[in-house]
């Protein structure tokens, strides 16, 4: 067998697809952040316990209602949009122009808010969420055994990041939004209704949190508690590649998966600590991330 | 009025302020060298503790305008380290113990501050969190600090070797008294040309570049100073408690010591002290209480409404009101 | 009257208490503690169920022992030490509490032993894993009651190597907790002959465990341990599950696996995984009885702490009752002397480090056919006698046992 610094090719090769998946994962996660962040200069402490909602509303419509996995991947990020709509607009629009910190505190009282009280209410143990049948299984790759949920997660994953990258920057929706979010008073001149527009754009970048809480629910421990610890690296991962910039979010989300899953495989216990650490290093060299714009 | 005539009723206002100010501090002063009769002082010195490291995180937050989303980083250093040495080392008095959490605490913030200090706003956040979880996950793995299970036992000792620490009362006067020193020293640092410079960075940040201040340095020494007393601050709780855990590294401590500046009052001398108090007591009195599985749902309430309705906190929004009505 | 009456029963408490004797109820009322984690990572093996279950013992003693009142107090540890020990510090000073039990983080229970033994009070841990709670931490003033580490890491390991599980992989939370683990399996694993091929460190908390999971297939080892606890259990066993890790022949094993945890993973994912228990709901008719009773309180059945929580109660309960005395000393003393008998233990005894020795199971998760019903999840394959579990006094640091 080929060896790589003491590693199996095989057992190298699947890592790196883990580190794939993984990532596909944070850039879906940091995606919504680099969203908010970018057009509303929001920073959303809030999207850890988006995603959570996502996962927990999937688990809870399946028990109380039978509601499925298909439609859950529909509804769950639409309920959870709607929630984070009611949050700009009854929350948020009100410091809109104050410091960007202010955003930050409010979103992280509003995160302990909501994660307290599901704690109370479900516990912290999980939920129990079982795989979509079709799911079930999946296939020997040779160098891995690969469940079939994995190779769904990454493939839409990918394609729902890579539809909101295009429909941000390349068509006139996306336009109208960078403009509205950038020079509000000269849209609202052309009778675009703004604050609207902020709205749907606090509501979309949430939803995307949910959606991956979602695709979470059948392979994570759904707990009141999951998102506040992915918050924190997602935040790191939207830092490296610069917040705001919506590709560097994506790109940055699976190269971070990769580089995390390799420390895994060579020196596991720094595996937490390796995106802090590229983080670091990456703002000493460019300051404003790696597809940031110079500030 | 002639132009004397308002310097004279300057002079007199500022007379009449300075002799209010100087009861108001004489009050306060009496009212804590006598609360240790009234309420239970470990618990006084838990608020003395968490004011200092507000304080310190007030000097960089509230009157530089650096958000470190790091400084449970110092506080934990500063504990595991006078902790570690207590327990392991005899012969060491507790003040010796004391002054090498601090500085290690200090060195710590050099090394964050030569890293951080170039980015701003939320980078500069971004980063000081990111250095404090490598720090949190260095913590966590290493034997020393007993990992989950902290450290326990610390010896409270003796102060110069002559006067007993395990007496709460003696425990508390010298916790208040480095509680005072620290305090006044903020004070001091505000007041002096050096903290002028300071505003005038978190003002306008260019300005104070084109007027020819090598700005970084005076934000490497802010740092370096608030990281420092922030050290001092959990030394001093180590040796309070007998104890250092993993909970005063954590990232939510960083948060918790934001949300006591904040609702005290950020950029006010006094604010965080305020805030201080009002946040370990009420986690407190929740804890007890019939709502005490709803604490942090209850902060995170705190959180908004402060942000939403009382930027100032409460000592701004007091000084406001003071303003108002009383001329 | 009234205020007389107090005067007098503390005259003579404190004329008692000058005689040497006390046996007399401090302040004619019992009055106990109960720190948990109310809110945080532990709150569903111990929490508000918890108080629950003392609040049953204490029912069930009709709210008096020898006509002295039972009070409860209750406060979220915040999983904190600092909190613990200064709210046991003002439990025991303002309030004059007796008693405290629940205590679940070990950080939590260490600093709250600390400031019971400075104040001659009693502890009845109840929550923690730690094996230390009863060995270089022991003190005179608690007890440490329904499970610990060694146990977890005796049954488990042996009964597995001895079906034949000889090549060992472990993945080990790391941090204190999970190195102790991992050193307790190491040694039975390889005292039954087995061998460990390898260890991972996997960092606390770890959300994703994909990876860790296929280097563990590509080892080949017989077995798959986990050496960590709670999300980072739980969320191990999603994805051995998911990437077939027993399908392809290896055996998966939890050190410390809860009613709760293994409930909310659900006998799908959980199947066949082999764990060690103090305790289990649907082990025998006196079990069954006391969950049926738990249950509707609460809706759920109780974990192994739960039952411990009632059963210790009760125990300190009684010896209150047969000694007249709240006295912390006192009343361990009588509770070491007297053999548990109850719906939690069958001849559970208390030794002198403070460790209540009792019988442990080895149990197994039912596959989703042999379950019949939400909380049907565990078959008893094996019980661990009381001496074999724990660890022997003969190998203690505890500074209360003589052989120190």
């Amino acid at each position: 067998m080929t060896m790589i610094f003491g590693v199996p090719m095989a057992v190298l090769s699947g890592q790196l697809l883990i580190g794939v998946i993984n990532g596909a994962f944070y850039a879906l996660l940091s995606l919504g952040l680099a969203v908010i962040f970018g057009l509303l200069k929001i920073i959303n402490f809030a999207h850890g316990a988006m995603y959570m909602l996502g996962a927990m509303i999937t688990v809870i419509m399946f028990d109380a209602l039978g509601i499925n996995y298909w439609v859950a991947l529909f509804l769950a990020p639409v309920l959870v949009g709607i929630a984070g709509m009611l949050i700009e607009y009854f929350l948020l629009r009100r410091i809109a122009g104050q410091d960007h910190i202010y955003s930050l505190l409010l979103t992280f009282g509003v995160a302990l808010i909501i994660q307290g009280v599901l704690t109370n209410i479900y516990g912290v143990s999980g939920l129990r969420y079982v795989m979509p049948d079709v799911f079930k299984g999946g296939v020997n790759l040779g160098f891995m055994f690969m469940p079939y949920y994995r190779a769904w997660v990454i493939v839409v994953a990918l394609l729902v990041c890579f539809g909101t990258w295009y429909m941000i920057e390349k068509t006139k929706l996306g336009a109208y939004l960078r403009a509205g979010t950038e020079d509000s008073q000269l849209m609202q001149g052309f009778g675009i209704n703004v604050p609207l527009l902020v709205s749907l754009t606090y509501g979309f970048g949430v939803m995307l949190a949910a959606f991956a809480g979602v695709l979470a629910a059948p392979i994570y421990s759904v707990t009141p508690v999951m998102g506040s610890h992915i918050l924190i690296v997602v935040f790191a991962v939207v830092v490296i590649g610069g917040m705001g910039s919506i590709g560097g979010a994506i790109i940055t989300g699976i190269f971070m998966g990769v580089v995390e899953g390799l420390t895994k495989t060579f020196y596991p216990p720094a595996s937490s600590a390796v995106i802090f650490l590229v983080m670091v290093v990456v703002l000493m060299i460019r300051p404003s991330g790696l597809f940031g714009k110079e500030a | 009025m002639s132009q004397s005539d308002i310097q004279k009723t300057i002079l007199a206002q500022q007379k009449s302020e300075d002799r209010r100010k100087l009861i108001l501090n004489t009050v306060l002063l009496v009212l804590l060298l006598l609360a240790p009769f009234a309420i239970y002082p470990v618990f006084l010195m838990k608020i003395l503790c968490f004011a200092l490291f507000a304080v310190a995180f007030n000097l960089l937050f509230g009157f530089t305008g650096l958000l470190s989303f790091g400084h449970a980083a110092f506080l934990a250093t500063g504990g595991y380290t006078t902790g570690y040495l207590l327990s392991n080392y005899s012969g060491l008095t507790t003040e010796m113990g004391i002054i090498a959490g601090t500085l290690v605490a200090t060195a710590l913030g050099l090394g964050f501050a030569l890293l951080a200090i170039r980015r701003q706003g939320i980078y500069f956040a971004m980063v000081t969190l990111a250095l404090a979880q490598l720090v949190f996950f260095f913590f966590v793995q290493s034997e020393f600090t007993g990992g989950e299970d902290g450290l326990h036992g610390i010896p409270r000792g003796t102060l110069l070797g002559v006067i007993d620490l395990e007496n709460n009362l003696n425990m508390y006067y010298f916790v208040l008294a480095v509680f005072l020193g620290c305090y006044l020293l903020v004070q001091r640092i505000i007041s002096s040309p050096y903290g002028q410079v300071l505003k005038a960075i978190k003002q306008n940040e260019p300005r104070a570049v084109s007027l020819g201040y090598k700005v970084d340095r005076y934000k490497i020494l802010a740092f370096v100073i608030s990281a420092a007393l922030a050290g001092l601050a959990g030394s001093m709780k180590s040796v309070v408690f007998e104890l250092a855990s993993l909970n005063d590294a954590h990232w939510h401590m960083s948060g918790e010591v934001i949300l006591m500046t904040l609702v005290g009052g950020m950029g006010t001398l006094l604010g965080p002290v305020v805030g201080a108090m009002f946040v370990v007591n009420i986690e407190y009195q929740l804890a007890q209480g019939p709502l005490r599985d709803w604490v942090d749902p209850i902060l995170g309430v705190i959180f908004v409404v402060t942000v939403l309705a009382f930027r100032g906190g409460i000592v701004g929004e007091v000084q406001k009101f003071v303003r108002k009505n009383m001329g | 009257m009234t205020m007389m009456k107090k005067i007098l029963t503390s005259a003579v408490a404190s004329a008692l208490l000058v005689g040497g004797a006390q046996a007399e109820i401090s302040d004619n009322a019992v009055k106990i503690g109960y720190l948990a984690d109310m809110s945080g990572t532990y709150r569903d093996l111990a929490g508000p169920n918890g108080l629950k279950a003392l609040e049953m013992a204490v029912a069930d003693f009709g709210g008096t022992v020898n006509d002295a009142p039972i009070e409860i107090f209750t406060a979220d540890d915040r999983n904190s030490p600092d909190v613990a020990s200064s709210t046991v510090r003002r439990w025991i000073e303002n309030d004059k509490v007796d008693m405290v039990a629940g205590l679940v983080a070990s950080s939590v229970t260490i600093a709250a032993t600390k400031v019971i033994e400075e104040n001659g009070k009693l502890g009845l841990v109840n929550g923690s894993a730690a094996s230390s709670i009863t060995n270089e931490h022991c003190t005179a003033n608690h007890i440490h009651y329904t499970y610990d580490t060694y146990p977890l890491s005796v049954g488990t390991p042996t009964a597995i190597v001895k079906e034949g599980g000889k090549s060992w992989y472990i993945l080990t939370a790391d941090y204190a907790f999970g190195h102790s683990l991992e050193a307790d399996v190491t040694r039975m694993v390889e005292a039954n002959g087995g061998e460990v091929i390898d260890t991972i460190r996997h960092p606390f908390p770890t959300p994703d465990f994909s990876s860790f999971i296929l280097q563990a297939q590509a080892s080949g080892a017989d077995v798959v341990a986990l050496a960590n606890a709670g999300a980072d259990t739980t969320n191990a066993i999603t994805t051995a599950s998911e990437f077939g890790l027993t399908q392809s022949g290896q055996t998966l094993a939890a050190l410390l696996l809860f009613l709760t945890d293994v409930h909310a993973l659900g006998a799908e994912t959980a199947q066949g995984i082999q764990l060690t228990t103090g305790w289990y709901w649907d082990m025998n008719e006196e079990a069954r009885a006391w969950a049926d009773r738990f249950m509707e309180e609460t809706g759920v059945r109780p974990t192994m702490v739960h039952a411990g929580v009632y059963s210790s109660t009760m125990h300190y309960l009684k010896a209150i009752e047969a000694t007249g005395s709240d006295d912390a000393q006192v009343v361990r003393k009588h509770m070491m002397d007297t053999p548990i008998n109850d719906m939690f233990a069958k001849n559970g005894r208390i030794r002198e480090d403070g460790r209540m020795v009792h019988d442990m199971y080895l149990a197994q998760v039912k596959t989703p056919e042999e379950s019949t019903s939400e909380w049907d999840l565990y078959k008893i394959l094996r019980t661990i006698p009381a001496d074999e579990a724990f660890r022997p006094l003969s190998d203690s640091k505890c500074k209360l046992v003589s052989n120190n």
